[in-house]
């Protein structure tokens, strides 16, 4: 193959990378002081834009680099949700970091590096590639929390997020070595081979090397027992660094891990769905009681995107294509409410800063109706209520585990959707029916128009679900089941 | 796409007003949604026009909605004369009632609230009636019912407003619940939900029979019911009419779009258009012509002794309802809907006249409380009096008249010709016609004509409305006299194949129009006799003899009584259905409630918060603990694995 076409199936990655690398001499040596941050926003996000359009401009499947890197409609879905969601993760930290004093333009550069890692572990077809863009994520993430260095909070997550993660990195190779060590190939089909082998069942050190691969990757997305992270960096990070870190990443470490299961260990199903159901039931549940007893509000959305993990792995649990279809769906899904959720909360704030309590959104609905609305609105879709998107993106996944006869994680998952609605009903009595508290200060118009977008996809979905569920389907094809 | 435009352009008014009213400012909201309206209206006539006489149907789809398993529904508008009619009826008075509330409500604080629930309603309604499939139907059907609940209810501090606004919401639910089975039924017996397929497949449902509660019944008869009873909810048909006199507590525009023009005839349009399966269920039919005599006498004797001017004439709407109902029950459907059309333009035309008479006595609504209007109120007066003469159909019979000459005297013709036992339904409906006549007179003679029984402040301060009231009022009162003699020709005379084409189905053989027309000479004399003796005893009792009516109330007390309290309907449901109801409330509250599912609920809340306890101690914040977790996770699943022999317990 002709390696202009190598590179033409990577437009995207390389269109990122070398505008992270511009958009950081111009940072350094371009803009004037005044609009820094601003502008560099501004210009990332048309580079995201950019690298959006060159991926609508692929088609087919394309496997290049010696198998390395895979641009297919799958990627393709994932790689233009976590575009859109890094994109508007800068969109919402334009006024919260200018009031906080800490504009800078790295925000911006680290984002679209960060999303460079993103996009590779999303094509990734190879252990090293896999591997590569997950550091390269990673990284990005880590200096990101941290990023008002002055602040104790910000620090701590930082740290903690990068002592943790350099652990379960660690894990993640040492997976990778075993898997090369006892099958003498680190792409995902020559896995696939050696996964269904004759006795790759009885291997324990196959089996080993993916149950490192798998933890490596549960931290990423954050799923139980390798979860005590999230709710720390949520609460310690910036809210809009928080935003993408519940956004993007997640979208993309789940669809790696999806691509992992299905076209590497498609013969060690039977072992690998074990784990899984083991650690989504295990983070519908977490994510469902711990929640209970929050009262910061971004501390509950960490719990709440634990449960959000468990939901989708239940996808990835039924192992069959309506099973991708369901978590495509519920990832997109997944994405817009959660930066609805925290497009509100961003706009939670008084004269003298940002509150973060969910007593202070006491009588909301009196100060602001149609923050209140929109708000419970998002909360209720994110418990699962019908008619709203989020009921249809659990119904999905629901659907696809009842049909792979798991009927035991469905149950089970729709109760935990049951005890979640308790806290998420919460907010909304506080909002609703509470005495009210002063009203909150005046919100950035791009928070705003987050807010009503997300509002209106979740109330309005049930219109139209067409375009998206057909969208899923085609992508869900190009895994090999 | 001008289609689709007559039916969003609503939508977006209501967008606009519901969203950004606060925003925008009461006038801007008002004039946004009313402009958009009056588009929708104007396209609507120009779509009446090349549907009705230049031939054109149309199917719109718009795009595709619902696909699993075998229903497979998109959007679509279905473009036949009989949306035709529905689109001008709707967004005619529509456009209007929204001129008018701008006078109307000037007083008001949360117009732009008002005007979004306006269109909002006008919206459903034209989805309603453009619905190519069953489900869109019920989403139209379903939204005019939260439109309605929202309007009714728009004054949210007057306790009688919610009460009302419960009930329309409650007593439609019925006849919803009714309306839904039987689009499930059909679904199930014609593996479709669009109309075009269910009424192909109809016929072949003829003699089937399903065992329903337990006894074999024929498929179609019990579908027909079932559909029939969502009608009766939505056009408050006998048993199910209660909600209606209530419901004037909404604001009086309301009224005039809701409770005359629109919402409450969707049960008659529902019928029309289901007519390939309605005409299939000889059965059902007979039931509706039953329900409507019934509704049209009744509440025509409730409407006789009403004192509130809204209340007569929307028991009034009520009795007309009924005759639309026996004109689609004996197959006359292009009768029952040239009624609908032109009852749409005279009972606006009463309603707003009665806001008007309302906003001028500043919130006055009792009619022994008025009296000797018309020199305080001329132009009003002659509206209402022009919309009387419609609504009593004045007319020379065999050469013309006000519009509901036209329509009324056409059922009453039908139902002649339908031959129901005994002619039951035509006598019924005549002596309907005569206590029309009375009761819309009455109301005529003690608003405006007598000594005033005002007290002085209120009489003195009476004042003729603004002109953005009065301009609707006269395009209503031009459509309550023209509208009968311009299109009786299409509708039901010569010009009917042409006009209505496909869009209305007659069983073969039945031909009751041929019917209508070769009635004994008599027939068409008897409307107007009954009007004109009904006109004659209301002039012996409020003008000539004003001691006669009290005199004959206290000779006759308990057929009065009986009357006033609208049959002791409220209260016999309220024996039957709601207080029963609060009593196994209360015993469940009291006895299982307070016993069995607190104590269970608490205990779970409680062991929920202890566990939840449990787990929030866990996340202790030090990065040891974290990372031991993390170990303690993978060791858990390796040893998992190692203990069932590597993997392979399968």
């Amino acid at each position: 193959m002709p390696e202009t076409t190598s590179f033409a199936a990577a437009l995207p990655e390389i269109i990122l990378a070398a505008g992270a690398m511009g958009l950081l001499m111009l940072g350094a040596f371009g803009f004037s002081d005044g609009e820094k941050s601003d502008r560099a926003g501004w210009t990332a996000i048309l580079i995201l834009f950019a690298a959006g359009v060159a991926l609508l401009g692929q088609t087919g499947t394309e496997r290049v680099f010696n198998d390395a890197f895979i641009s297919d409609p799958f990627a393709r879905f994932v790689k233009l949700l976590v575009l859109a969601g890094s994109a508007t993760a800068i969109l919402l930290s334009f006024d919260d970091l200018r009031r906080a004093k800490a504009d800078r333009y790295e925000l911006p550069v680290l984002i679209l590096l960060a999303t460079v890692g993103m996009l590779m572990m999303v094509s990734a077809g190879d252990l090293l590639a896999l591997y590569l863009g997950l550091e390269l994520q990673s990284l990005a993430l880590y200096v990101l929390a941290a990023f008002r260095r002055d602040d104790v909070r910000s620090s701590e997550a930082g740290m903690k997020y990068f002592v943790l993660g350099a652990l379960s990195s660690g894990m993640l190779l040492y997976g990778a070595s075993l898997l090369y060590g006892f099958s003498g190939t680190t792409s995902f089909a020559g896995l696939a081979q050696a996964a269904s082998a004759p006795g790759a069942a009885t291997n324990l050190g196959l089996i080993a090397g993916l149950v490192f691969l798998l933890v490596g990757l549960a931290f990423k997305i954050s799923a139980v027992p390798f979860h005590m992270w999230t709710p720390d960096v949520y609460e310690g990070a910036p809210t809009p660094v928080t935003a993408f870190f519940a956004a993007a990443p997640k979208l993309a470490a789940m669809a790696l891990l999806a691509r992992v299961l299905f076209d590497g260990f498609g013969g060690l199903f039977v072992q690998w769905q074990k784990i899984v159901i083991f650690i989504a039931i295990a983070s519908m549940l977490l994510g469902a009681f711990a929640a209970i007893g929050q009262t910061n509000i971004k501390r509950l959305m960490a719990y709440s995107s634990i449960g959000h993990v468990g939901f989708a792995l239940v996808g990835v649990a039924a192992g069959s294509a309506a099973g991708i279809e369901g978590l495509l769906i519920y990832l997109a899904i997944y994405l817009v409410m959660t930066l609805g959720a925290f497009a509100c909360i961003l706009a939670m704030r008084r004269e003298n800063g940002p509150v973060e309590e969910i007593d202070e959104l006491a009588g909301l609905a009196e100060t602001n109706l149609p923050m209140a609305f929109i708000l419970a609105m998002l909360l209720l879709s994110l418990a699962g209520v019908p008619p709203l998107a989020g009921f249809f993106a659990k119904f999905y996944v629901f659907a696809a585990a009842m049909k792979a006869e798991l009927y035991g994680l469905a149950i089970i998952g729709m109760l935990t959707s049951v005890v979640s609605l308790f806290y998420y009903l919460r907010i909304v009595k506080v909002m609703f029916f509470d005495d009210a508290k002063p009203g909150f200060s005046a919100t950035a118009p791009y928070v705003r128009f987050v807010m009503i977008a997300a509002g209106l996809f979740v109330l309005l979905y049930a219109v139209y679900p067409a375009p998206l569920v057909e969208a899923a389907t085609a992508a869900a094809k190009s895994l090999s089941l | 796409m001008i289609y689709a435009a007559i039916v969003l352009l609503p939508l977006l008014g209501a967008l606009i007003a519901g969203l950004f009213g606060r925003l925008l400012g009461p006038r801007p909201s008002e004039l946004i949604t009313t402009s958009l309206l009056v588009v929708a209206a104007v396209l609507s006539w120009i779509v009446f026009v090349r549907v009705g006489f230049d031939g054109e149907t149309a199917r719109v789809p718009l795009f595709r909605w619902i696909t699993s398993g075998e229903l497979d529904t998109a959007w679509a508008l279905r473009i036949d004369t009989l949306t035709a009619v529905m689109l001008v009826v709707v967004t005619t008075v529509s456009a209007l009632v929204h001129l008018y509330s701008i006078g109307y409500m000037h007083e008001d604080d949360s117009r732009p609230r008002f005007f979004a629930y306006l269109s909002l309603f006008t919206f459903a309604m034209l989805a309603l009636v453009t619905s190519d499939n069953l489900l869109q139907m019920f989403f139209g059907w379903e939204g005019v019912g939260l439109a309605s609940y929202l309007l009714i209810g728009f004054w949210y501090k007057k306790p009688e407003a919610n009460a009302a606004a419960i009930k329309a919401f409650v007593v439609n639910r019925v006849g919803d619940f009714g309306f839904s089975l039987g689009i499930f039924g059909l679904f199930a017996m014609t593996n479709s939900i669009n109309l075009d397929a269910v009424f192909a497949a109809a016929p072949s449902l003829v003699g089937k029979s399903m065992s329903f509660l337990g006894y074999e019944v024929d498929v179609l008869t019990l579908l027909a019911l079932l559909l029939f009873m969502g009608a009766m909810g939505k056009s408050a048909q006998f048993l199910l009419h209660t909600w209606l006199p209530d419901a004037m507590e909404g604001p009086t525009p309301v009224s005039a779009l809701i409770h005359a023009a629109t919402m409450v005839t969707a049960g008659v349009f529902m019928v029309a258009r289901l007519s390939p399966i309605f005409e299939l269920a000889p059965t059902a039919l007979e039931v509706v012509v039953l329900i409507g005599t019934i509704t049209a006498f009744f509440a025509a004797t409730v409407g006789l002794v009403q004192n509130d001017i809204k209340r007569v004439i929307a028991y009034s709407t009520c009795s007309q309802l009924g005759y639309m109902f026996v004109a689609c029950g004996v197959g006359a459907y292009s009768a029952g809907i040239f009624h609908l059309f032109t009852h749409a333009f005279f009972k606006a035309l009463l309603f707003l006249g009665a806001g008007s008479v309302i906003h001028g006595m500043h919130h006055e609504q009792d009619m022994r409380r008025m009296g000797g209007l018309a020199k305080k109120l001329p132009i009003t007066w002659i509206m209402m009096l022009i919309g009387t003469l419609a609504l009593t159909g004045v007319g020379i019979p065999h050469v013309g008249g006000f519009a509901g000459f036209h329509s009324k005297d056409a059922i009453i013709e039908a139902a002649y010709a339908g031959h129901t036992p005994g002619n039951f339904a035509f006598w019924v409906l005549v002596i309907a016609a005569f206590m029309t006549s009375f009761y819309s007179w009455r109301l005529i003679f003690l608003t405006f004509h007598g000594e005033t029984r005002a007290d002085h402040h209120t009489y003195d301060h009476a004042h003729e409305s603004p002109w953005v009231m009065l301009i609707p009022l006269f395009v209503l009162a031009t459509g309550a006299v023209f509208a009968g003699i311009a299109f009786h020709h299409y509708f039901i005379g010569e010009g009917y194949s042409e006009f209505w084409k496909a869009a209305l189905f007659e069983a073969p053989g039945k031909d009751i129009r041929h019917h209508m027309h070769e009635v004994p000479g008599w027939v068409p004399l008897a409307p107007t006799v009954a009007m004109l003796t009904g006109l004659a005893l209301a002039v012996v009792y409020y003008i000539l003899a004003p001691w006669l009516p009290a005199a004959t109330a206290s000779a006759f007390r308990p057929v009065y009584l009986f009357l006033l309290n609208k049959w002791y309907f409220d209260e016999l449901y309220n024996l039957i259905f709601v207080r029963p109801a609060f009593a196994i409330g209360r015993l469940l509250w009291k006895g299982v409630d307070g016993a069995v599912i607190d104590g269970t609920i608490d205990g779970t809340a409680k062991s929920v918060l202890w566990g939840t306890g449990r787990i929030i101690k866990l996340q202790t914040g030090y990065v040891y603990h974290y990372a031991f977790a993390m170990l303690i996770g993978v060791a858990a699943i390796l040893t998992y694995f190692i203990l069932a022999g590597g993997g392979g317990a399968q």
